[in-house]
């Protein structure tokens, strides 16, 4: 029997990986439409990316909100220390996403497109990952001081460290692979054959990015947090089946067949690797100061927040089911010959 | 102005501008969705092509207020994390589940409106359209009905014991339904729905005033005052309510709101005027017994005055003047609603005079006025305390140094979001006006109806 804590930590987990997949797709669709328009390819991917994100825009956002929220319900202790850690880079996290939600919504709602709005949603696609990787630099240790009383951020120390760069160059790369992949399953469901070209050249130009950004941070983590570098080594097979669903991924798309199956086998890449980097840093949720059994909340409201996830998921899984039926496998939705 | 930098100041600052900006929206997106509703059935049952485009054109408009509304809700969210950690990390302890349940209301509603906005003409019978709406009203309004809970638990925590400073007992449904759970529940839904219903009303009014003749707005006009009339009732039973809460649960809080000095039975109701620092007040106008009744019912209900607590577990007086604009506005939106609906249902009156009309239009923005009123009313009104005798608002705050440059960052976002919202609503509607959609769609202005509904 797993223990409450255990339990907690993989539901909040298991949504953070759900926001990975949908919020890449979303933050790399922004970057290459701003991208394909400032190069004149606009025509090009400009339907597919509209399509796909009109209807699902703000499902992206919850999956979120609901990891920050579940977090404080279920370790009240990690709105101490992050929320008073995480001050300015939260704050600027919240501003990237507020004007990246609001524009896009002002963008495809209210009548006309300009050139400004295209350019704030490419350019937060960006810097909203970059923003959002903060949160797990600084819980591998070394970028807080927790002295009388205060918990700071060590900005200089943050700035200058060579992994907490790493990693933003890795989450950002990661964003482009996975929204290209996806878009070009997209195209071929489509059918747009000038669409699949162009976003197939942008899937194969990230794949090899990102497996070299993986394995430079996880060299740069060596000298940030040795325990967590050894607990990576000591379960290496899982990050081994993740290389192997990467190559045969990215073979697909290169061969340039089966775009389905590789961007499920990207899914499940990343899933393995994110689980596997979550297994390694366990039991700590801020390295040295919080682990999981810490300020872990009280056995009844772990119990009520355990029966409400799973009272919502009987509602929320049909009703996902639905959207993905109605807008992501609904061939004549999809190739744009219904509204 | 000079201040000292003090995170606690700043933090209130900053929460209250989040709160202030994020309630407009929340307001709206708790409420549009079921005037939408309305529109769509009444599209139905009438086979009237108006009332299916009122609720279309609702609903494009709506879409871009709750991408306001998320975004800002999005905010908050992280915002008490950042700006109230030893709150958050109290009340994830505590009132963590109603929190929890709010995201997956919200996340239900999100997915319906998506399929929703995206769905009109895609299904067989307009039915099957009309009922992707009910999980939309039902989602916004349990988003409602959720995160009041955590507002309630601050006014009235239970649910949980201290022992030596830790947290003990939990129980999770305890504190979710606490004493103030009830009245503040149904007080801000039914306002969510009275606030939309007068602003589309005014919306409706301004257009006729202007000149625009056409029928659709009459009905429009129309729907919205019967659900107004309706929903205004609905607000001032629950306001007595919230008023015999108050007296029984918060009475510091009903005394300063009403400037209620002494305790006696017999009290009068103060309303408007000024009060000095002695405690004197000037060119109020009283009401005799209306407090007691207010609080008890009954004219001779003891009311707790301000003596009988010290002074700094007190709030400030000057939520007196938020809480009676509330409820003139409340009255007034009730008189307003009311005349129409009268005046309409008289055959020979004319409800669509100018007066009446310029009341309407008036309403929209005042109601909103009310639910900010209200809000701060709430909010101020339970200092110095985050968690009502539990927590002090200062114990809740960060430490964090750069609040205040945080607070003219999101001063400037707001106000870049604010005009925007604004601009894109004008452009999307009048480049499309009804006229125009009503021909695209193949439903040509008929004379016919506008006499009929002249008849009516």
């Amino acid at each position: 029997m797993m223990s409450y804590e255990v339990v907690g930590i993989t539901v909040l987990w298991s949504f953070l990986y759900g926001y990975l997949i949908v919020a890449s797709v979303d933050f790399g669709a922004g970057f290459f439409s701003y991208y394909s328009k400032a190069t004149k390819k606009n025509h090009v991917i400009h339907n597919i990316i509209q399509r796909y994100l009109s209807p699902v825009w703000e499902i992206t956002n919850v999956f979120l909100v609901f990891f920050f929220i579940g977090i404080v319900g279920f370790f009240p202790s990690t709105a101490y220390y992050y929320g008073t850690a995480l001050l300015v880079p939260g704050s600027i996290a919240i501003i990237l996403l507020a004007l990246r939600g609001s524009y896009y919504a002002f963008a495809t709602y209210g009548a006309k497109e300009s050139k400004f709005y295209s350019f704030l949603y490419g350019a937060t696609g960006l810097l909203i990952p970059a923003s959002l990787t903060t949160v797990l630099t600084i819980s591998e240790g070394g970028y807080i001081s927790n002295e009388n009383g205060t918990v700071e951020l060590l900005y200089r120390d943050l700035f200058t460290s060579p992994y907490s760069w790493s990693v933003v160059i890795l989450a950002i790369v990661s964003v482009l692979f996975i929204s290209a992949t996806f878009l070009t399953f997209y195209a071929s469901r489509a059918q747009d054959t000038n669409a699949l070209k162009l976003l197939r050249k942008y899937a194969l130009t990230w794949s090899l990015p990102s497996i070299v950004m993986g394995v430079i941070v996880l060299m740069l983590l060596r000298a940030q947090n040795i325990e967590h570098y050894q607990n990576i080594l000591d379960i290496w097979w899982v990050f081994a089946i993740s290389f192997v669903l990467f190559a045969v991924a990215t073979f697909l798309i290169w061969k340039g067949k089966k775009y389905g199956t590789a961007f499920i086998l990207i899914m499940v890449q990343y899933l393995t690797a994110f689980f596997g980097y979550g297994v390694s840093h366990f039991p700590y949720l801020l390295y040295p100061y919080l682990t999981i059994y810490d300020g872990f909340t009280s056995e009844p409201m772990a119990i009520a927040l355990i029966i409400a996830f799973i009272g919502g998921l009987f509602l929320l899984i049909p009703s996902l089911l639905l959207i993905m039926k109605l807008f992501l496998f609904d061939a004549d939705y999809v190739q744009g010959k219904r509204k | 102005m000079f201040i000292d930098y003090d995170p606690v100041i700043y933090s209130r600052l900053l929460t209250s501008l989040t709160l202030g900006f994020h309630v407009i929206f929340a307001t709206i997106g708790v409420g549009v969705p079921l005037m939408i509703a309305i529109a769509e059935w009444m599209g139905i049952k009438r086979n009237d092509p108006h009332y299916t485009l009122m609720a279309r054109r609702w609903a494009r408009g709506f879409v871009i207020t709750v991408a306001v509304g998320v975004v800002t809700g999005t905010a908050i969210g992280l915002q008490l994390s950042l700006l109230w950690p030893n709150f958050m990390q109290a009340a994830g302890h505590t009132i963590g589940l109603p929190m929890f349940m709010e995201v997956f209301a919200f996340f239900f509603e999100a997915i319906f409106l998506g399929i929703y906005l995206y769905t009109w003409d895609r299904f067989k019978t307009k039915m099957r359209h009309f009922l992707l709406v009910i999980p939309i009203v039902i989602g916004a309004t349990a988003s409602a009905f959720f995160i009041t809970t955590v507002n309630s638990f601050m006014n009235a925590p239970q649910g949980f014991n201290i022992v030596d400073g830790i947290l003990t007992d939990v129980s999770p449904l305890a504190a979710m339904f606490n004493a103030a759970t009830p009245t503040k529940i149904s007080h801000v839904i039914i306002t969510c729905y009275l606030t939309a219903a007068f602003i589309l009303g005014a919306i409706a009014a301004f257009h006729i005033l202007k000149g625009n003749k056409h029928v659709y707005h009459k009905k429009a006009l129309h729907l919205t005052m019967v659900s107004g009339i309706i929903f205004a009732i609905g607000t001032a039973l629950i306001g007595d309510l919230s008023g015999k809460y108050l007296h029984e649960y918060q009475p510091e809080k009903l005394a300063s709101a009403e400037w209620h000095l002494e305790t006696e039975s017999g009290a009068p109701l103060i309303l408007g005027g000024f009060i000095n620092d002695e405690n004197e007040i000037s060119y109020a106008l009283e009401i005799p017994y209306a407090l007691s009744i207010l609080a008890g019912g009954t004219p001779d209900t003891e009311v707790i005055g301000l003596n009988e607590f010290p002074e700094e577990d007190l709030p400030p007086l000057w939520i007196h003047y938020m809480f009676d604009s509330m409820v003139f506005i409340g009255m007034f939106l009730a008189a307003v609603s009311a005349l129409f609906v009268a005046m309409n249902w008289k055959k020979n009156w004319n409800a669509f005079n100018r007066p009446l009309l310029w009341a309407v239009v008036a309403g929209g923005p005042l109601s909103m006025l009310a639910i900010e009123s209200g809000w701060f009313f709430a909010e101020v009104g339970r200092q110095p305390w985050i968690i009502n005798g539990v927590m002090r608002t200062a114990e809740g705050a960060t430490t964090s140094q750069h609040v205040d440059l945080m607070l003219y960052l999101f001063i400037i976002l707001y106000a870049v979001l604010g005009i925007t919202v604004v601009v894109v609503l004008r452009r999307m509607f009048k480049s499309n006006p009804i006229e125009h959609e009503l021909e695209e769609r193949g439903f040509a202005h008929k004379k016919e109806d506008e006499k009929e509904v002249a008849r009516r």
